[in-house]
């Protein structure tokens, strides 16, 4: 076991696929002697060299479409995107070619395609630099996305997506790059897909993913002062989403609470909701509530902490789950 | 808003004109002249060579002017294709295909740098190219699967090396670009491999998209074994050239620092010379070239389309004697080298290819929309699963509904 970061564990995530695979190869700006604006992959250039970590063009439809070419010959690219909101250059190259590379050849040829995007609020930045697009991409069929919110997934979960056959897009908290957490680096890694119970409890259940998770195991832990015992599940993957681990919390808990950063208006939660609804309708007391952004594009630093969902809002859903 | 205070006097009534009626076959554009060695009127030049990018390019040894065989071989591919484009407009008109995407005036273009290819060079199509797929031994009738609406590929890219075609215009570019550089390292690991280039094909239109742009920024930043071939057919459907370029396309390459040549997309024996020289250049390891084929459109767009709508039939007039496959048919009767006998034979073959295209096309069914569940993912998929098992109850319902009715 060894601690470290969630930013060290996928660059040490990262250095073991390179080692694995010789056919991998990471492709994004600044990534190579700067190892990204983030150092996710600090050091990589200077180890593997500039054919197996590319600083590219800026260019992110290039990126991502020469990643595709690549995979085309047999390589696997990692595209680093670097950061959230200047992924929609890129946005046609992965809806209308990555997704649908399989489906077009009638499943002949693969796009086993990763890209890893800094993604969510709370840091402090400018506009552009805080977006949570994750349904944007969930709503594209062919396309795999996962979020991991601690440094074991996030040290095996970048692997996986490596080796996964289809495309996968890794949403990386980065307002928990720096979150330390224990890593086992030889135990072998579970499904990437399925959702993990981090707590349990017998009365609601929150779901959350990426960087909310702390936030909901706080809220859980302090509704558990208020005597209610409340189980909190990591989604870990928004596609696809494992809905028989929540269905099967739900079905126990009666109460569900989504919470995301991302504007709750057509997202993930509300997906899971109407999901819920109906698998788990005779064993609900209340309605699925969502906690999650406000329809308006990210707000500026100095009121982000208002914006983004935190202990109180998701206390705030559990009182009103209970008032039913 | 008042349109008429809009400053019109700052737009030279010349340069209206020119912007909606650009086509000069003869002066395509001042300054600029297209490699040529087969003559409109069927004359034949021994030699070619150019300044391109400050370097004198001596293209004799890529032309083919002394090998019979290889001339009738070429004009082959450019008749049947040519019968190909009709018999399928005639099959889209009959409602047998949802659409189809002529090709009538770029036979040269597509046939001389299709049969440029190497076995392992490998083409990026948009979705004109039945000819390079001609010369790449896709099946003819496989490409209209796409039209017919019965799968969105039709061919299996890998075994032809030639990948599917793609409608978001100059998406496939990129992807040229990083199949060349897989390439390149796959060179760089195995130096016993034969070198390899990729091909991507764009149109003028095209040219616009930002992934044109992009992909000659990659390729030339790593070096990448790429041909960038553009047919500059004149139209974007109704949009002229002119509105897409203000300069010679052909001459944006030198922006980006690599070599760039306008070769007479209607002279098929210099469009191979000059593509053989091209992907030479890529595959050795000296980068990038744009071609671009300066051609013309004479079809529609496609059988949506209405060009009487924005050009001229001065224009299809003016083109008419330029036609890649009669300059090429006066060579060669000139010349001594094929007769009645061998044009008839042609047109024996073409009606028999285009009778098994018909039986083809006729034959081909739709698929089952429970397989098309399995294509979009390669590993297991529950969403995928939960979906396909509701709709196999719900189709299962309607055949019981049916038994007991
Ligand atoms: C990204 C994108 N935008 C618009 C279209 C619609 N469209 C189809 S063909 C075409 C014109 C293309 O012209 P050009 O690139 O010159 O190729 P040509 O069809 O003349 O061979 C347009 C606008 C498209 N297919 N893709």
């Amino acid at each position: 076991m060894a601690t470290m970061t969630i930013a060290r564990a996928i660059n040490e995530g990262l250095r073991a696929s390179l080692e694995n695979d010789p056919k991998t190869l990471l492709m994004g700006e600044d990534i190579g002697e700067l190892g990204g604006v983030y150092r996710v992959t600090d050091g990589l250039k200077k180890d593997f060299g500039a054919l197996r970590v590319v600083d590219s063009p800026l260019a992110e439809s290039g990126i991502i479409g020469t990643a595709i070419g690549l995979a085309l010959r047999g390589y696997r690219p990692i595209c680093e995107i670097q950061f959230d909101g200047f992924v929609f250059p890129g946005f046609n190259q992965i809806t209308t070619q990555l997704a649908k590379l399989r489906t077009r050849s009638d499943g002949m040829l693969s796009a086993p395609v990763v890209i890893r995007i800094p993604y969510g609020g709370g840091i402090g930045s400018v506009e552009h630099h805080s977006e949570s697009p994750e349904a944007l991409f969930a709503h594209t069929a062919g396309l795999r996305i996962i979020t991991p919110s601690n440094a074991q997934d996030a040290y095996w979960m970048i692997q996986q997506a490596v080796t996964c056959e289809d495309p996968v897009i890794v949403f990386e908290p980065k307002r928990r790059y720096w979150l330390k957490g224990e890593v086992d680096t030889s135990a072998p890694a579970g499904d990437p897909f399925a959702a993990h119970v981090l707590r349990s409890g017998t009365d609601a259940t929150i779901v959350a993913y990426g960087p909310l998770v702390p936030v909901a195991l706080a809220a859980a832990a302090a509704a558990e002062e208020d005597g209610r015992s409340v189980e909190v599940i990591d989604l870990r993957s928004i596609s696809p989403i494992d809905f028989d681990t929540v269905t099967e919390s739900v079905t126990r808990t009666g109460r569900l609470i989504v919470a995301h950063e991302a504007p709750t208006f057509g997202g993930i939660g509300g997906e899971i909701a109407a999901r819920i609804s109906e698998r788990a309708f005779l064993s609900l007391e209340a309605p699925v509530i969502r906690v999650g952004g406000f329809h308006m594009p990210y707000p500026v630093a100095r009121v982000e902490e208002q914006y983004l969902p935190d202990i109180d809002r998701i206390l705030e859903a559990l009182d009103r789950a209970f008032a039913y | 808003m008042n349109s008429s205070r809009l400053p019109a006097a700052e737009f030279e009534v010349e340069e209206v004109v020119r912007a909606t009626h650009p086509v000069d076959p003869d002066r395509p554009e001042p300054g600029v002249t297209a490699l040529q060695v087969l003559a409109p009127d069927g004359t034949m030049a021994r030699g070619l060579s150019a300044r391109i990018a400050g370097e004198q390019v001596d293209f004799s040894p890529y032309l083919a002017v002394d090998d019979a065989d290889h001339l009738r071989s070429l004009y082959r591919d450019m008749f049947l294709i040519r019968r190909f484009d009709q018999e399928s407009t005639a099959l889209q008109r009959q409602g047998q295909l949802a659409l189809w995407v002529p090709l009538t005036g770029q036979e040269a273009a597509q046939i001389g740098s299709g049969r440029a290819l190497a076995p392992q060079d490998y083409a990026f199509p948009t979705y004109r190219e039945h000819g390079v797929a001609l010369t790449r031994g896709v099946e003819l009738s496989e490409i209209l699967r796409l039209f017919r609406g019965v799968t969105n590929g039709g061919w299996d890219p890998r075994e032809r090396n030639f990948h599917l075609y793609t409608l978001v215009l100059a998406a496939q570019s990129l992807h040229a670009v990083g199949y060349a550089m897989g390439l390149q390292r796959d060179q760089l690991a195995d130096p016993s491999l034969p070198p390899g280039a990729s091909v991507a094909y764009f149109g003028d239109g095209a040219s616009s998209e930002g992934d044109v742009h992009e992909s000659m920024v990659f390729a030339a930043s790593f070096n990448a074994p790429v041909v960038f071939f553009c047919q500059n057919n004149q139209w974007a459907i109704s949009v002229p050239s002119s509105v897409q370029a203000k300069v010679p396309l052909a001459q944006r390459a030198e922006g980006y620092g690599f070599p760039g040549v306008r070769v007479d997309g209607n002279d098929v024996v210099a469009v191979e010379a000059v593509t053989r020289w091209a992907l030479e250049h890529a595959r050795s390891g000296r980068g990038p070239v744009l071609i671009e084929a300066y051609t013309y459109r004479m079809s529609a767009h496609t059988t949506a389309d209405d060009p009487t709508k924005y050009r001229l039939s001065q224009d299809e007039q003016e083109w008419q004697p330029r036609d890649p496959l009669a300059r090429l048919e006066t060579y060669l009767r000139s010349a001594g080298l094929a007769d009645d006998a061998f044009f008839d034979g042609l047109g024996a073959e073409a009606a028999t290819m285009a009778t098994d295209l018909r039986r083809a096309v006729l034959a081909m069914t739709s698929p089952d929309l429970a397989d098309r569940f399995a294509a979009v993912y390669a590993e297991p998929h529950p969403l995928i699963q939960e979906e396909l098992r509701f709709f196999q109850q719900y189709e299962a319902g309607f055949a019981d509904e049916g038994k007991h009715a």
